[in-house]
């Protein structure tokens, strides 16, 4: 439905003189047909736009304050419209089986044990045991140390292993350690690693050291998938939230992603809203496409389809897929079983109808 | 067959998107006619998954069974329905369908005689008697009313005007309700109203409102006229009469006593004009065309009656480079396609800082490939029919002229229904002051885009203009806003927004836009004798 | 030999624009006292010299209306101090010209002089008292500021020819408009040397300009006059009202309605005259991180 520059054409992935950014080859799981003319055809590598963004902080400060603010009436203003969107019949039943494939099934806790890891895997690879049409979700994520267990218990499914890293959730570590956290992830065969970006860095002007530790933990990850954590809730506003996406795109983000889901508040429809539009015009920038994870907060079915709602009517269509566009949560799973038993069967189920992870 | 309307630079078949019969837009009545709403831009295939469906909104239609539709409405007089004393009658129509809702009385110089008596004895015995304090309580109960017939009120007013069910649920029956209910406050407060110790109604008031907001219009009338202590005759617009028909029904659920408010239905041209000059009306209060807001200004030259009009506009949205561009491509876009563009303050001209025109012109046509052109009773609608077939004539007319004076048009590629009154959402770019279409109100979802390079650049062909009723103004820098807003010769000036209204705000126009003001302290002037 | 000193008589010339220019019509006309005695030849004022008058009157009124409060309220309070040094001259105007006694000639020029101190007082005020803060349903902050209207066409009343003319001038000024007045035809003395007053009071040239001449003649110019944003016909006669109304439709000018008949201008005014020539405009700003 989003048309023209959504269908873009990759037109290189970096510049040969980044190394480390050659891994920033996003899958484009988009329209290949829809090349057409509408598209822009400039686009600019990854690499340039970081070569431009300058080396000093203060040319880096320049650049991020130079990028349009955001006024926080409007952007809430629009979200709000388009949760009034309504999604039925039909169009539901599509919005929730999309969610569920878009579901990372989530447990950090620090009493997780092999047990819990294992039953939460279970329930990723079959949501509905009494119904194979359900998709599995997209993946599971897991502190690093849990990455053996869920390796092990979803061998053979397509749903993928997510590790947490680099000193989740408040990232107050050396960077030492931070990467030593990545590495062990990966070692253990994570196949996405989620970071967390270092706030306290942002908040006092040191986004040289943002970018940079992004860069190094995109290094560490090798072929795993990286996604990086904003925790926007800590980020106050969302000219930060906008500023903090560019940082992680440049440096090499595979997803840019909410909230640790620790702190609240954690994912919110404008926040959301705000990262699209980073994600939309980076695309447009460069062609490569980032993808956004929502994470924390939401808890029900219709929540979900809101997100949904604004990926279709900000993005477009080519986010509407578990490659570029991940809910981070445990208990919406059986709000959206739940939802789509009501749609398929006409009546409301009970709670006992759904398997516990 | 959809009707499809050319467009320069679109590249794709214009034949996708066209009405599918089963996917049905919803069971009530009209179902099928109107077809589908897609939004503007033809669908792209699939993404994801093979095979996967796009993201298709399902139909969402409101309900229309909630809404109990006469075969035939009489005039709302001296407290009861009548029949028109020489039985004349027209016909109203759904403008997304063309289908006839209702036959509506048209009312003739006796009707008018006979309501505008009912009113006057109303004022004397009655109304204006009666102490703030209980006539505040009837307005009260008749803002309660409204909020409880919310649903009912906002499905008949997309039936009659067009308008997408999202604004008539979400703005118009709100804003009416809201309007009750401020001005019943002040009923037993005028004293401290700044207008001296103790302020006069004028009498009676003799109402005149247009059909793009006929409901809200409705209360901005009656509610301070009557807050003041005035009685009212309203004639509501030819094309929208239901929505202030049951608006009559609420005020007799009120009790509001018999000729406090009359409702006259039926032509400008006849009942309008008797209404006006009538000697027993005292204060005359008009919204519409500036053209006709001059007709009725002469017809009261000398008379001595009180006047206040609020007419047309062309109002400025001025983006600046360093305006948060999300934000402000949202507030172009609400400003010129809320209510499809038939609104008096709609943003009708962008000006936009020359240095990032491109920019926005490009971000504003992306946004505009995702809005929904459709049946106004489905949920998901942005953009619905235009009201009547004459206004789509002036906007056709005034859109072909912009084109042969050279300015370049773009709309997104648009499948309309079959029937009905439609236009799609239409950008001009390449537009300047010399051009009509940036000098004349085309009252439609046509935006002309000029650029400038400086401030006083903007201000000067924002005020270069015979009207004054609103500008926008989109910039991070707060005193950029505070300087633009104080010489920008407009009644209101919206920052970093557009198309924001309220009860207590102050609304009206500069010039040829009319004077007086409606809403706040000042909405009580024009009803007091002051 | 002691011969009666021969008076130097003054010429009486319109205001326009700061300068006191005669008619470019080259006309005058006879002004008699109320017993029909020669006072004077004033300009008979053409509607080429109402045109002048416009643009003076335009071209004032950014910077007056630019101007701090304060200033404007300093400026016609000085107006107010050079009434007061000019009692016993305009006394004598008012007598000659009205028919009054000498006695009720001051206190009409008393009450004319208090009246201005009055209205001075409300140019920081003004907005206190029209505007708002208004308390929308919404993350904004919105408020109403009173503007002025622009350039007013004002006909002065045809019979007071000194306290009726200050009660519809300084309502006018006060709130940051520009004025091209028509004084009463019959007894513009007054107004004329009020113009004298007005020229040494530090008030910019073009804010306040007159025209002396027939109301039937240069009202309806006034009237139909498309860069004239508002009308006050409290002096038109009643005749001439309903096309004066007519033609200041052209531009849907405001138009203060005359009240039918000369009110008694003795008594204490409203903010009435004020508000008639103010815009409200209202501004919506967002409130937000």
């Amino acid at each position: 439905m989003q048309s023209e520059a959504m269908t873009t054409v990759p037109s290189g992935s970096g510049a040969p003189d980044h190394p480390d950014l050659e891994q920033s080859s996003r899958p484009l799981t988009g329209t290949a047909g829809a090349g057409s003319s509408i598209v822009r055809a400039t686009k600019r590598p990854v690499g340039e736009i970081f070569a431009e963004m300058g080396r000093s902080e203060s040319d880096l400060r320049r650049f991020l304050l130079g990028l349009p603010g955001v006024d926080q009436v409007g952007a809430e203003a629009r979200a709000a419209s388009l949760a009034t969107r309504s999604i039925k019949t039909t169009a539901k039943l599509w919005a929730l089986e999309m969610a569920v494939s878009m579901v990372d099934l989530t447990t950090l806790e620090g009493a997780d044990t092999p047990g819990k890891v294992m039953s939460l895997c279970a329930k990723a690879r079959r949501p509905d045991p009494g119904d194979p049409s359900v998709p599995p979700v997209a993946a599971v994520c897991v502190y690093p140390d849990l990455v053996p267990v869920a390796k092990r218990a979803l061998a053979g499914s397509s749903v993928k292993v997510a590790s947490v890293a680099t000193a989740f959730p408040s990232g107050r570590a050396s960077l030492g350690v931070k990467l030593a956290d990545v590495r062990d992830a990966v070692v253990a065969g994570a196949d996405e690693v989620d970071m967390v970006i270092d706030r306290g860095a942002f908040l006092s002007g040191r986004y040289g050291l943002v970018l940079d530790e992004v860069r190094a933990v995109k290094q560490a990850c090798g072929q795993a998938h990286l996604k990086v954590i904003l925790e926007t809730g800590e980020l106050d506003t969302y000219d930060n939230v906008r500023r903090a996406s560019y940082l992680a795109m440049v440096g090499g983000a595979d997803f840019i992603k909410t909230s640790t889901g620790k702190v609240s508040p954690a994912a919110t429809l404008p926040v959301a809203l705000v990262m699209l539009e980073a994600v939309r015009d980076f695309a447009e920038l460069t062609g490569a496409l980032v993808g956004v994870k929502v994470a924390g907060g939401i808890r029900n079915a219709k929540d979900a389809i809101r997100y949904l709602v604004i990926v279709n009517e900000t993005v477009g269509e080519a986010w509407l897929d578990p490659s570029l566009f991940r809910f981070g949560a445990s208990s919406l799973l059986n709000d959206l079983l739940m939802q789509r038993s009501k749609q398929l069967s006409g009546s409301y189920a009970g709670t006992e109808d759904f398997s516990i992870a | 067959m959809t009707k499809s309307y050319p467009t320069q630079e679109s590249e794709h078949d214009l034949e996708t998107g066209s009405i599918k019969s089963d996917d049905a837009v919803g069971k009530g009545e009209g179902a099928g006619l109107i077809g589908q709403h897609e939004p503007c831009s033809p669908k792209l295939p699939a993404t994801g998954r093979a095979g996967q469906a796009v993201f298709e909104y399902a139909p969402a239609p409101e309900s229309r069974s909630i809404v109990h539709l006469q075969s035939s409405y009489g005039l709302f007089i001296d407290g009861a329905f009548v029949e028109p004393l020489d039985g004349k009658a027209y016909k109203t129509e759904n403008p997304a369908t063309e289908e006839l809702l209702a036959e509506i009385a048209a009312a003739g110089t006796a009707d008018v005689d006979l309501a505008v008596e009912a009113a006057g004895r109303a004022q004397k015995t009655v109304w204006g008697p009666m102490s703030g304090v209980e006539r505040a309580k009837y307005l009260f109960r008749i803002a309660r009313i409204i909020q409880e017939r919310s649903r009912e009120l906002a499905v008949l007013e997309s039936l009659d005007n067009g308008k997408p069910i999202r604004e008539s649920r979400d703005v118009d029956v709100p804003l009416a309700a809201a309007h009750f209910f401020y001005y019943a406050g002040w009923a037993d407060k005028l004293e401290y109203a700044g207008f001296g110790p103790d302020p006069q109604p004028l009498g009676v008031a003799g109402q005149v409102i247009p059909w793009n907001f006929p409901l809200m219009m409705a209360a901005w009338k009656l509610a301070p006229a009557l807050a003041a202590g005035n009685t009212c005759v309203l004639k509501p617009a030819t094309t929208t009469p239901l929505t202030a028909l049951l608006l009559a029904e609420i005020i007799q659920q009120a009790d509001l006593p018999p000729g406090v408010v009359n409702v006259l239905t039926g032509a400008g041209s006849v009942a309008g004009a008797a209404l006006v000059a009538h000697p027993g009306i005292d204060k005359v209060a008009f919204t519409g065309s500036t053209e006709i807001g001059k007709d009725l200004q002469r017809a009261l030259a000398g008379t001595g009656k009180h006047l206040t009009l609020e007419l047309g506009g062309k109002a400025a949205n001025i983006v600046f480079e360093d305006a948060p561009l999300d934000q402000a491509v949202e507030g172009i876009v609400n400003g010129i396609f809320f209510n499809q563009g038939e609104v008096c303050c709609a943003g009708s001209r962008l000006l936009v800082q020359e240095s990032i025109a491109e920019t926005v012109v490009e971000k504003l046509k992306r946004r505009l490939a995702t809005l929904r052109v459709g049946d106004p009773l489905d949920k998901n609608t942005d953009l619905g029919a235009i009201n009547n077939a004459a206004q789509l004539d002036k906007i056709r007319e005034l859109a072909a002229a912009g084109e042969a004076e050279g300015a370049v048009r773009w709309s997104p590629a648009c499948s309309l229904p079959e029937r009905g009154y439609w236009f799609p959402p239409t950008v001009f770019t390449g537009v300047s002051q010399a051009h009509r279409i940036a000098q004349e109100e085309i009252f439609g979802p046509v935006l002309s885009v000029l650029t400038f390079r400086t401030p006083e650049e903007a201000v000067a062909k924002a005020n270069n203009t015979v009207y004054g009723l609103s500008a926008g103004v989109w910039t991070e820098k707060g005193s950029r806003i505070l300087w633009m807003a104080g010489q920008l010769r407009a009644g209101v000036v919206w920052a970093n927004s557009f198309n924001r209204f309220d009860p207590s705000s102050p609304f009206g126009g500069y010039r040829e836009s009319g004077f007086g003001r409606e809403g706040g302290r000042p909405g009580l002037a024009a009803y007091l004798d002051v | 030999m002691s011969d009666e000193r021969v008076a130097v008589r003054k010429t009486y010339k319109l205001y326009i624009g700061g300068a006191f220019p005669r008619s470019e019509s080259g006309r005058s006309y006879v002004v008699e006292s109320f017993d029909g005695a020669f006072l004077a030849n004033a300009a008979l004022g053409s509607r080429k010299d109402v045109r002048d008058a416009v643009v003076a009157a335009r071209k004032a009124q950014p910077r007056w209306a630019g101007a701090t409060a304060y200033n404007r309220g300093q400026v016609l309070y000085r107006v107010a101090e050079m009434l007061d040094g000019r009692r016993s001259q305009f006394a004598e105007e008012v007598a000659s010209s009205e028919g009054t006694s000498r006695q009720e000639a001051e206190a009409s020029v008393d009450a004319a002089v208090d009246r201005w101190v009055w209205y001075a007082g409300w140019s920081d005020k003004v907005a206190q008292v029209a505007g708002s803060s208004n308390p929308v349903a919404g993350p904004f902050f919105n408020f109403s500021v009173p503007e002025p209207t622009g350039v007013v066409g004002v006909v002065a009343p045809q019979a007071s020819s000194l306290l009726g003319l200050v009660s519809v001038l300084a309502p006018v000024l006060v709130t940051g408009n520009t004025v091209v007045l028509l004084a009463s035809q019959e007894r513009p003395l007054p107004a004329i040397t009020l113009a004298e007053v007005l020229a040494t009071s530090d008030l910019p040239g073009g804010v306040v300009n007159l025209v002396t001449g027939r109301v039937d003649e240069l009202a309806p110019v006034l009237a139909a006059h498309r860069d004239v944003d508002a009308l006050d016909l409290a002096g038109a006669p009643a005749l001439l009202v309903a096309d004066l109304e007519r033609a200041a439709v052209t531009n849907v000018k405001r138009v203060l309605h005359p009240a039918g008949f000369e009110p008694d201008w003795t008594v204490a005014p409203t903010p009435r005259r004020m508000l008639a020539f103010l815009e409200t405009k209202t501004v919506w700003h967002p409130i937000g991180i």
